[in-house]
């Protein structure tokens, strides 16, 4: 197993640590897409978040990660995170006949696919905005059931398929479908750091890391394992987290205020709140938290509307400022 | 936002320096050299040429230089993802009777050489490819039944053989490569000899892992990136990596200042983006592009500055300012958008029945004008032949054939277009009308997802006609570009009319089908040769309306104004254009009006 490049090691680019925080915290709030310049260490983010997951417990022998009966004690494996490159075939996503057995011994056996072993964890797409179009519908279609369906000549398989998707890409490539859009909870837009000495240590610590990866993770290990106690603390506390009624209402103000379209943004707005007051160690959501999350959680959703000059993040603050002012 | 987004090139006002080396082989041999040090960690180059001796001879020095035997793989301009990736190998299964898959020639390159030839015409999809394998260095496919990990460490070369400034390697690919060479107009008698020998490369490889790069010459790199406006991070690693290698070759045991000059000419020079600020005490242009904020806090952190009077990353800056060409800028403004072919919707791949690229293939029966394709279909049927062979024995043919199994070819449903709008921005109500056509463009772009088309605008006033924005799909590019918009003086029409037809044309060679969508009233009062006279300007006017009917661009002409123009429709019938009066146009009719008009 090669070596990624510390989580905690990241310099800057908190928007985007915070929302993979938020979704490995409550995988509710229903995926992360990073989208942003080249270069800016995207999939180097989204790759390190796999370190920081707790394990969890699946059936012995299990190939859907599926929970362990009641009485068994199954075995602790790491969360899963699935890459899915570009290129896959359909069959290797949801799953197919398996080769082998078929041909060497005549045998019908399904050989499950990459929606099987992102069940319970992550699938990640890297250009998501290049992915084929009939595998987005596919995996549009499995990510709203929750389970996915193969059937063929008499090879009939359905499998609980539930898991968090996290997309990056960059917009000059090629913008992602609407409805495909706002199938994530949480959008960030990230960008190369401006400052001088920021950049500077982000070189710095690339380079040590290239040097020498071992060493590099090691002096890492104890900022690392502050990060996923967190993790582990706020998923332990999230359940406990109250959410007033004014955070509520507070939310559907900003959605109405920005056209957000559907209950979904609101929903995802709240969750993401309740997950960073976790994170915090706070006991109630509050106004702070919702204008902390409001831009990851709102910036895809608004009704486009190219005529107005103003970028969705400008519109955002813009109704924050208007329903909340500091 | 950034200085670069102002299009119009100003000719940088900079003190006089000496001509960059006079040798145009040094730095290309340098950089063969380099590569064949430590080719995994360069990632490439990008080499800006015509097939031709100076491209031969370059490809030939980074040959010498590898060692005896390493693999050096060439792209078949069309490749597919089984060819590329690795898949089931469908000859050998059905005769084996069992899986056989085949590698895919990124991991048939570990160790070694690719050659993307045509690197200008790579698709979005297919740079993504090749950069997740530099990335990784490994090669990780999901297809046909198996999960195909496989080691990929290659060097790659993207040939970018452009003819035009934006017709360019995707930028996804060349922000990975090390080198952006540019062989053209070299000529033969200045091909020189490879810069070392093969026997001095091995040694520097060998003493690669050894070599440091201390910590303040990759500061001064990073800086003097941020100083080119070179945005993204892997340039600085990738500077260091050369610096690396430069000091293996010469024996030294830690990178030093001649490294870094080194590093900073051959892998920032090219990428600069603007002109470095000029230092404080020289007096500024008056039309120099505000500094930029991180300028500041950069010139405060520099306390060192006592003891050594030029520090490192003035030095290395001056190195990569040197290889900076003088015409930079105007440069920048001709390609500051990615050609075309490097941009793409998902799952798009420039699909044109003519042009041959692998489009993929999906499930589904040949029906309703679908072609089947027999090789996808065939893969399709492979595994289950045994299975089949139990249930149905007597079955003719070798292999039991489905319609479960069918793929079909796929095409696209209409060839790609493009939509050039051509706007007068002429006169007082320039500004309106341009505020409107902005508008429609990014209209059309933000639902352009479904339609696959490109989009561009071209405005004419004054003395002539500029690209305000080049052929894009972009919404982001879109918004980027058209901030500002420059509107009022004369009318050269015929001149706007010119640089659309020059534009499309330049479209159809790509394999776009281009429209002309052009708006205005028809009445030209500035000749092609940007001077002013009606009769002229008319004359001039009818001509290059009658060339855009000639080239058999389609086009439609708007009339916008108030009370629409004989003039317009007689132009119109000129330019073979369906004229169309649309007064008070807005935004949402414009882009509706566009749209009926190609078809869309």
């Amino acid at each position: 197993m090669k070596l990624e490049f510390p989580f905690a090691a990241i310099v800057g680019q908190d928007e985007m640590k915070w929302a993979l925080r938020i979704a490995a915290v409550d995988p509710s709030v229903g995926g992360v897409l990073v989208f942003g310049d080249r270069g800016t260490g995207k999939s180097t983010a989204v790759r390190a978040l796999a370190a920081l997951l707790p394990p969890i417990r699946v059936a012995e022998g299990s190939p859907y990660n599926l929970a362990p009966e009641d009485g068994a004690a199954g075995i602790e494996v790491p969360t899963p995170v699935v890459d899915l490159p570009l290129g896959a075939t359909e069959d290797r996503v949801v799953g197919a006949l398996d080769l082998e057995r078929a041909l060497t011994q005549g045998e019908k056996a399904f050989e499950p696919g990459l929606l099987a072993r992102a069940n319970r964890g992550f699938l990640y797409i890297d250009e998501v905005n290049l992915l084929e179009d009939h595998l987005v519908d596919l995996l549009l279609d499995v990510a709203a059931s929750g389970e996915n369906v193969v059937e063929r000549e008499g090879l009939s398989v359905r499998h609980a398929a539930r898991f968090v998707i996290v997309g990056s890409g960059n917009p000059e490539e090629g913008e992602l479908r609407p409805q495909l859009l706002d199938r994530f909870g949480l959008s960030v837009e990230v960008a190369s750091p401006r400052d001088v000495p920021t950049r500077v240590e982000v070189v710095k610590r690339r380079d040590a890391f290239e040097r020498d990866r071992a060493g590099f993770c090691d002096a890492w290990e104890a900022a690392q394992a502050e990060e996923r106690e967190r993790i582990v603390a706020a998923r332990g506390r999230i359940g406990a987290v109250a959410t007033p009624d004014e955070a509520l209402a507070l939310a559907a103000e900003l959605c109405l205020a920005l056209g957000a379209d559907g209950l979904r943004g609101e929903l995802t707005l709240i969750r993401a709140a309740r997950a960073i007051a976790a994170l915090e160690g706070a006991e109630t959501v509050g106004a702070a938290h919702l204008r902390a999350v409001a831009p990851s959680a709102l910036r895809h959703r608004l009704r486009r509307d190219p005529l107005d000059e103003a970028g969705s993040e400008a519109r955002v603050a813009r109704a924050l400022d208007e329903v909340m002012p500091a | 936002m950034s200085p670069r987004d102002d299009l119009r090139p100003q000719p940088p006002e900079r003190p006089e320096r000496p001509e960059p080396d006079a040798d145009p082989w040094t730095d290309p041999a340098l950089a063969a050299a380099l590569l064949a040090v430590d080719p995994e960690g360069l990632g490439g180059a990008v080499v800006r040429a015509r097939p031709g001796p100076a491209r031969d001879a370059w490809l030939e020095a980074l040959r010498q230089g590898l060692a005896e035997g390493t693999p050096l793989r060439r792209m078949p301009a069309s490749i597919g993802d089984d060819r590329l990736l690795g898949g089931l190998d469908l000859a050998g299964t059905l005769s084996a009777g069992r899986p056989v898959w085949s590698s895919g020639l990124l991991a048939e390159a570990d160790g070694g050489l690719l050659i993307l030839p045509m690197a200008e015409r790579a698709t979005a999809g297919l740079a993504s490819r090749l950069g997740a394998a530099l990335d990784a260095g490994e090669v990780r496919a999901e297809r046909d039944g198996a999960s195909i990990l496989a080691p990929a460490r290659f060097a790659l070369v993207a040939l970018d053989e452009g003819a035009e400034p934006d017709e360019r390697a995707p930028e996804a690919l060349a922000d990975r490569l090390a080198f952006r060479l540019d062989l053209t107009g070299i000529p033969r008698k200045a091909l020189g000899e490879p810069a070392a020998t093969a026997e001095d490369v091995t040694e520097a490889r060998t003493r690669l892992s050894e070599t440091a790069v201390p910590e303040a010459l990759g500061e001064a790199l990073t800086k003097a990136a941020a100083a080119l406006g070179v945005d993204s991070l892997r340039a600085p690693l990738l500077a260091m990596r050369v610096a690396r290698a430069a000091a293996a070759l010469l024996g030294a045991d830690e990178a030093g200042e001649i490294e870094g000059a080194l590093a900073a000419r051959l892998v920032l020079g090219p990428r600069a983006t603007r002109m470095p600020e000029p230092p404080p005490e020289e007096a500024e242009p008056e039309d120099a592009p505000p500094p930029p904020p991180e300028e500041q806090g950069e010139r405060e952190e520099t306390p060192e500055a006592d003891d050594a009077p030029r520090p490192l990353e003035d030095r290395v800056l001056e190195a990569a300012e040197a290889s900076l060409p003088r015409d930079l800028l105007a440069k920048l403004a001709a390609q500051a958008t990615p050609s075309s072919a490097a941009e793409g919707g998902a799952g798009d791949e420039r699909r044109t029945p003519t042009r041959g690229r692998p489009a993929g293939v999906r499930a589904g029966p040949p029906r309703g004008g679908a072609r089947l394709d027999l090789i996808g279909t065939l893969r399709a049927a492979a595994p289950w032949q045994t299975l089949r062979r139990r249930t149905a024995p007597d079955a003719p043919g070798r292999v039991q054939v489905r319609p479960d199994d069918f793929r079909v070819k796929r095409f696209k449903r209409r060839g790609e277009s493009g939509l050039i709008f051509v706007v007068d921005a002429s006169g007082s109500a320039a500004l309106a009308r341009l505020a409107e056509v902005k508008g429609a463009v990014e209209l059309m772009l933000a639902e352009a997802y479904v339609r696959r088309e490109q989009v561009a605008l071209v405005s004419f006033r004054g003395s002539g006609a500029d690209l305000l924005l080049p052929p894009t799909r972009s919404l982001v590019q879109a918004k980027r570009r058209l901030a500002a918009l420059p509107g009022g003086g004369g009318t050269p029409l015929a001149a706007g009319l010119t640089a659309g037809l020059a534009l499309a044309e330049r479209l159809k060679r790509r394999g776009v089908s281009p429209y002309l969508i052009v708006l205005t009233d028809g009445r030209a009062n500035v000749g092609l040769d940007g001077r002013g006279g009606r009769a002229r300007a008319a004359e001039d006017a009818r001509a290059a309306a009658r060339a855009v009917r000639a080239a058999g661009v389609p086009s439609v002409l708007i009339d916008a104004s108030a009370r629409p123009d004989p003039a317009a429709a007689a132009l119109a019938a000129e330019m073979g254009a369906r004229p169309l009066a649309l007064p008070r146009a807005d935004a949402r009719g414009l882009a509706d009006a566009a749209r009926a008009a190609t078809g869309g």
